[in-house]
C-alpha cells in the first residue's frame, strides 16, 4: 500500500476512535477506563502514521504517491497526496500526536470531565493529518476548518471559566475570518475555470495581482492560525486554555500544520516569488520574535508564557521562510535551501521542546494546581525527574549550544551571511536587521526562560501549594524523557534531520543543502563554499569531558569538606520565601528597557509620607498596543454597526419584502454591467 | 603524525589559556593599583586566591539543590571549550572547526545561563537582582556581538575563527571603516560580557551596583574557585579574540615549525599584555555607570554593529 492509503487509513482509525469515545460517552462509561483505552489507541495510531510518514520522507519518493477518493465535490473528488513536504509535516504531526497520547495516559486521568476531551482530541489529530494530505482547496479547506473546530471544541474543554469562554470566543472569530481569507486565497488561485485540485494551481500560471492578493491573504490565513503578528492576539488566549496536552498539540503541532499552509501555498502552488514577497515574509517574521519573546518576559502565567513564546519561535521560522523567498526570487538556489532547511529544522525542533515545555506546565499544574509562577518556586527539590527535563526544554528553547534550538538558528544565521548578494535594497537593508532582531528574540528567549525555570522550580517555594508539590506518574514523566531526548539528539546530530529535509528542499527549490553525512566527524556546514562548520556532537563531549575532569581533579586534589549552613540575607535574620525575586520584579530590568517602547509600560509607586500609616503600593502598568490599536477599534465599529442594523430587526414583512426585492435588483444589475 | 603534532598544538591551547588566565587578571589589577598610585597585589595574587579557595571548605545554603552545585563545573567547563577553540597562538588547530564564533558566543551564553539560574536556586534577593540585571544586559550584548560577527563574516567570507584569522592577516583586507566600527562595538561588548567598568565593577562590595558578584554570592570554596576561573578564562577570551581579528600576526599556521609556534606564544602573551594595560588603563579613567544607563551604552554597540554590516551590505569594499 502506498503512504497516502496508510495515513488515510490512520485518519480513518482516528475518526472511529472519535466515534467510539461518543459511543462511550453515550453508555456513560467509566471515564478512566475510556481514558486509558482512547489514549492508547490514539498512541498506538500515530505512531503507526509517525513510522509511514517517516518512511516515506527517507524513501526519498521519487514521484509522490496521490490517491482520489469519490467523495466531496462531485467534478473533483478528494485528493490526497504526499510529497516531501507533506511527509516531512505529517511526520511532525503524528510524533507530537504520539508522544502527547503517552503524555495523557497519565495527564489525563486528572481530568474532570474526561468525555468533554476524548472525542475531540482524537478528531482534532485526524484533523491536522486530513490537512497535510489534502491535495485540492475543498478537501484542504474542510479538513482545516475541521481541525479549528476541534481545537475550539478543546479549548472550550474549562467552559465554567469565563476567561476560558473568551479565548474560545476569540480563537473562533479569528480562525473562521483566517478560514475564510484562505477560501479567497484559493478561489483567486483557482481562476475562472475552478481548477480546485492543486495540480491544476500549480500548472496555471497566475497573473502578479492574483499572486499578491493570494500572498496577503495567506499571510492572514495561515499567519492568524500560526500566531505570526499581528493576528497573534487569539493564541495566548486559547492555547493555554486547553488541557496540557492539547496546549502541547495546539502550539507545538497544530501552528506547525499552519506553516505547512503558507509553505505549500507560497513555495508551491504559487510558482515563483517576487523579491518583495520575501521582504514582507522576512518583516513579519522579525517583528512577531521579538514582540511574541517580549510578550512571555511579561507573562507571569507559565502557560501563557509559553504560548507568548510560540509566537516568537513562528516568527523565526517565518524569517527563515521569508529569506528563502527572497534567495529564490533571486536565482540564489544554495541560500534558499539553506533558509528553507533552517527553518523546516526549527519548525521540527519546536515542535520537540515546545511539546516538551507544555508536558511540563502540565505536570507543575497536575502537582500544585497553579500556573502562576508567583505561586511556585523550589519544585526542583520535590519534582526532581521534571525539573531535570523541564531544564533541557530550556536550554534548547533558548537557542544554547550544544541542544537543537542552536543548531536551526546557527543555519538561519548563515543564511543571513549569505544575503549581501541579494540585488534588491529593501532586502539589503531589510535583512541585516531582521538578523539583529532575530538575535535579540533569541538573547531574549535565554532571559524569558532563566526567569521561568528560576521562578518556578528554584529558589524557595512561594506557595503552600508549591511547598506540598509531588512528582507526576511514569506515563507523563516518559512522554517528556522522549522528547529531551529527541532535544538532544536533534542538537548533537543536526546533520541527520538535515540530509532527511534534503528532499523537501529539493522539490520546493530545486536545490539542496550539501550532503551532511559526508562531512567529517557528523559536522555540520551551511553551504559548500562557505567554510563555516559547527559539530554539536563534539562540543558536548567536550564540555562533559572538561567538567567530568574539573569535577574529578577538584575532587581528588583539593578539599571535599562541604557544610550546609543557612543563606546569607545580607545581616537579616530568617531569609524567608517573600525575600525572592518575584517573575515580575525578575522582568523589571527588561521591562525598563524594551517595555515602555512595546506596551507602554509603567510603574506607579505610590509612597506616603513618614508618619503616614497608610500601606505603600507599586503597581507596573501596560498595554497591549496591537489590541489598542487594531482590534479595539475593529470590535467597536463592528459593535456600533450592529447596533445601528438593529433597527432592521423590527420591520413589517412589506418592507422585508421591498427590501429583498431591492437586493435582487441592485445585485442583477451588478451581474448585468460586469459581465 | 599531523594529527598527533595537531592534538598536541591544541592541548597545549587548552593547558596554556587555563594556566595563563590568571596572570592576565593579575595583570590588570596590576596595572590598575600602579595606576592609581598604589603598589598593588602581587601579579600571582590570583593563582593563590585560587588556591585558598580550593583548599577551603564549601559552605552551602541548606535548600541548594543540584543545580547549584553541579553549575560551576558546566560554567567552567562551557568557558573553557569555548577559550580553546579562539585562535591565541596558532590558527588551523585540530578542533578549531567544532564551533564557529556564533557558537563560541552561545557557549559563553549557555555559562551565563547556568550562572543565572545557580543565582536564583539558593532563593534570596541578592542572586534574583544579580540574575535579573546580568540577562538584562546579556539580551543587548548578544545582539551587538551577533552584528559584529556578520560584520566579520562578511569580510573574511567565512564564521569560522581561524579562517577569519587568517583572512585578516592577508593585505587584501586593508584598512576598513567597518571593521573599525566592529572592534569599537566589540570592545563595548567585551566590557559588558566580563562585568568590568563600566558596566560593572569586579571588585565592588557595595550591594546595590553589583551584578555579576550578586550572583555569585552564595558561592564559597572550591564552587567559587571555578566560577572566578571561569571568569578568568572569559577575559582572556575575549582579549585573544580582539587580538586574533585586529591584530592577526604571528599567528603560527598549521604545520609551521616549533620556532614559529614559540613565537607564536610570545607574540600573544604580548598581545595579552598589553591588552590588559589598556583594559586597566580605560578603566581608571572611568567611572561605573548607573544599571539603567548600560542600555544606551550597549545600544551604541548594537548601532555600531548594525551600521557596519549594514556597510558591508552596500558595499563589500567598505
Amino acid at each position: 500500500m502506498s503512504a497516502v492509503a496508510l495515513l488515510l487509513l490512520c485518519v480513518a482509525a482516528l475518526l472511529a476512535v472519535a466515534a467510539a469515545c461518543v459511543a462511550l460517552a453515550a453508555r456513560r462509561h467509566d471515564g478512566a477506563s475510556a481514558t486509558r483505552w482512547i489514549y492508547g489507541a490514539t498512541l498506538a495510531v500515530s505512531g503507526f502514521g509517525f513510522l509511514v510518514a517517516l518512511t516515506a520522507l527517507l524513501g526519498a519518493p521519487g514521484a509522490p504517491s496521490r490517491i482520489t477518493l469519490p467523495l466531496g465535490l462531485p467534478w473533483i473528488g478528494a485528493r490526497f497526496r504526499v510529497d516531501a513536504l507533506a511527509a516531512f509535516f505529517l511526520m511532525v504531526v503524528n510524533l507530537g500526536g504520539a508522544l502527547a497520547s503517552l503524555y495523557a495516559l497519565g495527564y489525563g486521568r486528572h481530568e474532570e470531565t474526561p468525555y468533554r476531551v476524548l472525542p475531540f482530541y482524537a478528531a482534532f489529530l485526524a484533523g491536522m493529518n486530513l490537512v497535510v494530505l489534502a491535495d485540492d482547496a475543498f478537501s484542504f479547506l474542510l479538513a482545516w476548518e475541521f481541525m479549528s473546530l476541534a481545537s475550539w471544541a478543546l479549548v472550550m474543554t474549562g467552559h465554567r471559566e469565563p476567561q476560558n469562554t473568551r479565548a474560545g470566543y476569540v480563537y473562533l472569530m479569528m480562525a473562521g475570518f483566517g478560514g475564510f481569507a484562505l477560501l479567497l486565497a484559493f478561489g483567486l488561485m483557482a481562476g475562472a475555470e475552478g481548477g480546485y485540485a492543486f495540480d491544476a494551481m500549480r500548472a496555471s500560471g497566475h497573473p502578479p495581482l492574483v499572486v499578491a492578493l493570494a500572498l496577503a491573504l495567506t499571510l492572514v490565513g495561515a499567519g492568524s492560525k500560526a500566531g505570526l503578528a499581528p493576528l497573534h492576539v487569539w493564541l495566548p488566549l486559547a492555547h493555554p486554555a486547553a488541557p496540557s496536552h492539547v496546549s502541547a498539540l495546539m502550539s507545538g503541532v497544530m501552528t506547525k500544520v499552519a506553516v505547512y499552509g503558507f509553505i505549500r501555498i507560497v513555495f508551491d502552488l504559487l510558482g515563483e516569488p517576487a523579491w518583495w514577497t520575501g521582504m514582507i515574509v522576512l518583516a513579519l517574521g522579525g517583528a512577531t520574535a521579538v514582540l511574541g519573546i517580549l510578550h512571555a518576559l511579561m507573562e507571569s502565567d507559565l502557560k501563557r508564557m509559553l504560548a507568548y513564546s510560540t509566537i516568537e519561535n513562528i516568527g523565526v521560522i517565518f524569517a527563515g521562510l521569508g529569506l528563502a523567498l527572497a534567495f529564490r526570487a533571486n536565482g540564489m538556489d544554495a541560500p534558499a535551501a539553506l533558509a528553507l532547511t533552517a527553518a523546516l529544522f526549527h519548525v521540527l525542533n519546536h515542535s520537540f521542546f515546545k511539546s516538551l515545555l507544555f508536558f511540563g506546565a502540565g505536570a507543575v499544574l497536575t502537582a500544585t494546581g497553579a500556573r502562576d509562577m508567583e505561586k511556585l518556586g523550589g519544585l526542583i527539590h520535590r519534582m526532581p525527574a521534571t525539573a531535570v527535563v523541564f531544564l533541557v526544554g530550556c536550554v534548547a528553547i533558548s537557542a544554547l549550544p550544544p541542544l537543537n534550538g542552536f543548531a536551526s538558528e546557527w543555519l538561519l544565521f548563515q543564511a543571513i551571511i549569505e544575503s549581501p548578494d541579494l540585488t534588491q535594497w529593501g532586502l539589503k537593508i531589510m535583512v541585516p536587521a531582521v538578523g539583529g532582531m532575530l538575535a535579540l528574540a533569541a538573547a531574549l528567549a535565554a532571559a524569558c526562560f532563566v526567569r521561568a525555570y528560576g521562578i518556578a522550580f528554584l529558589g524557595q517555594p512561594r506557595s503552600a501549594l508549591a511547598r506540598d508539590a509531588h512528582e507526576v506518574d511514569g506515563f507523563s514523566r516518559a512522554a517528556m524523557a522522549a522528547l529531551a531526548g529527541l532535544c538532544v539528539l536533534a542538537g548533537v546530530l543536526p546533520g541527520l534531520a538535515i540530509d532527511a529535509l534534503s528532499p523537501v528542499a529539493l522539490s520546493l527549490g530545486g536545490a539542496r543543502m550539501p550532503m551532511q553525512g559526508a562531512v567529517a566527524w557528523l559536522s555540520i556546514i551551511p553551504i559548500a563554499e562557505s567554510r563555516s562548520s559547527y559539530n554539536g556532537l563534539l562540543v558536548l563531549v567536550f564540555i562533559a569531558f572538561s567538567a567530568t575532569l574539573a569535577a574529578w581533579a577538584v575532587h581528588r586534589f583539593a578539599s571535599r569538606a562541604l557544610r550546609r549552613a543557612p543563606a546569607w540575607g545580607c545581616g537579616f535574620p530568617d531569609v524567608d520565601a517573600t525575600m525572592q525575586y518575584t517573575a515580575a520584579s525578575f522582568a523589571q530590568p527588561l521591562r525598563r528597557v524594551f517595555g515602555t517602547m512595546a506596551f507602554a509600560a509603567c510603574e506607579r509607586v505610590d509612597m506616603p509620607a513618614p508618619g503616614d500609616t497608610r500601606p505603600a503600593s507599586h503597581r507596573t502598568e501596560g498595554r497591549d498596543r496591537i489590541w489598542d490599536a487594531l482590534y479595539a477599534p475593529l470590535t467597536g465599529a463592528v459593535q456600533t454597526a450592529a447596533e445601528r442594523l438593529n433597527v432592521l430587526q423590527f420591520l413589517t414583512i412589506r418592507r422585508y419584502l421591498s427590501l429583498v426585492f431591492i437586493a435582487l435588483v441592485a445585485l442583477l444589475t451588478v451581474l448585468a454591467l460586469w459581465t | 603524525m599531523d594529527l598527533i603534532l595537531g592534538l598536541f598544538v591544541q592541548g597545549a591551547q587548552m593547558a596554556l589559556v587555563l594556566a595563563l588566565a590568571p596572570l592576565l587578571t593579575g595583570i590588570v589589577r596590576k596595572a590598575k593599583a600602579r595606576l592609581t598610585r598604589r603598589v598593588g597585589a602581587s601579579l600571582w595574587q590570583p593563582y593563590r586566591d585560587l588556591a585558598r579557595l580550593m583548599r577551603k571548605e564549601v559552605v552551602l545554603a541548606e535548600n541548594a539543590s543540584w543545580l547549584f552545585r553541579a553549575a560551576p563545573y558546566m560554567i567552567f567547563a562551557a568557558t573553557w571549550v569555548a577559550a580553546a577553540l579562539v585562535p591565541t597562538f596558532a590558527t588551523g588547530l585540530t578542533f578549531s572547526w567544532t564551533a564557529d564564533l556564533i557558537a563560541i558566543v552561545a557557549l559563553l551564553g549557555s555559562a551565563r545561563f547556568f550562572l543565572a539560574l545557580a543565582g536564583m536556586d539558593v532563593g534570596t534577593a541578592f542572586g534574583g537582582i544579580g540574575a535579573s540585571r546580568e540577562v538584562m544586559i546579556a539580551s543587548l550584548a548578544e545582539p551587538a556581538m551577533l552584528m559584529i560577527i556578520f560584520t566579520l563574516a562578511l569580510v573574511a567570507g567565512s564564521t569560522q575563527l581561524s579562517t577569519v584569522a587568517a583572512q585578516m592577516a592577508t593585505p587584501a583586507v586593508g584598512l576598513r571603516f567597518s571593521l573599525g566600527l566592529a572592534l569599537v562595538a566589540l570592545a563595548v561588548v567585551a566590557l559588558a560580557e566580563n562585568a568590568r567598568i563600566p558596566v560593572d565593577n569586579p571588585a565592588t562590595h557595595l550591594e546595590l551596583t553589583m551584578v555579576h558578584e550578586a550572583m555569585v554570592l552564595e558561592y564559597s570554596g572550591r564552587h567559587l574557585a571555578m566560577i572566578e576561573l571561569a571568569a578568568h578564562l572569559k577575559l582572556l577570551l575575549y582579549l585573544s579574540l580582539i587580538a586574533c581579528v585586529f591584530a592577526p600576526w604571528s599567528l603560527a599556521a598549521p604545520g609551521d615549525g616549533v620556532g614559529a609556534h614559540l613565537w607564536g606564544v610570545l607574540a600573544w602573551i604580548g598581545k595579552l599584555g598589553l591588552g590588559g594595560a589598556l583594559l586597566a588603563l580605560f578603566e581608571t579613567s572611568i567611572a561605573k555607570m548607573r544599571v539603567f544607563r548600560v542600555p544606551q551604552f550597549l545600544g551604541v554597540a548594537l548601532m555600531l554593529g548594525l551600521l557596519a554590516t549594514l556597510l558591508l551590505f552596500v558595499s563589500r569594499s567598505l
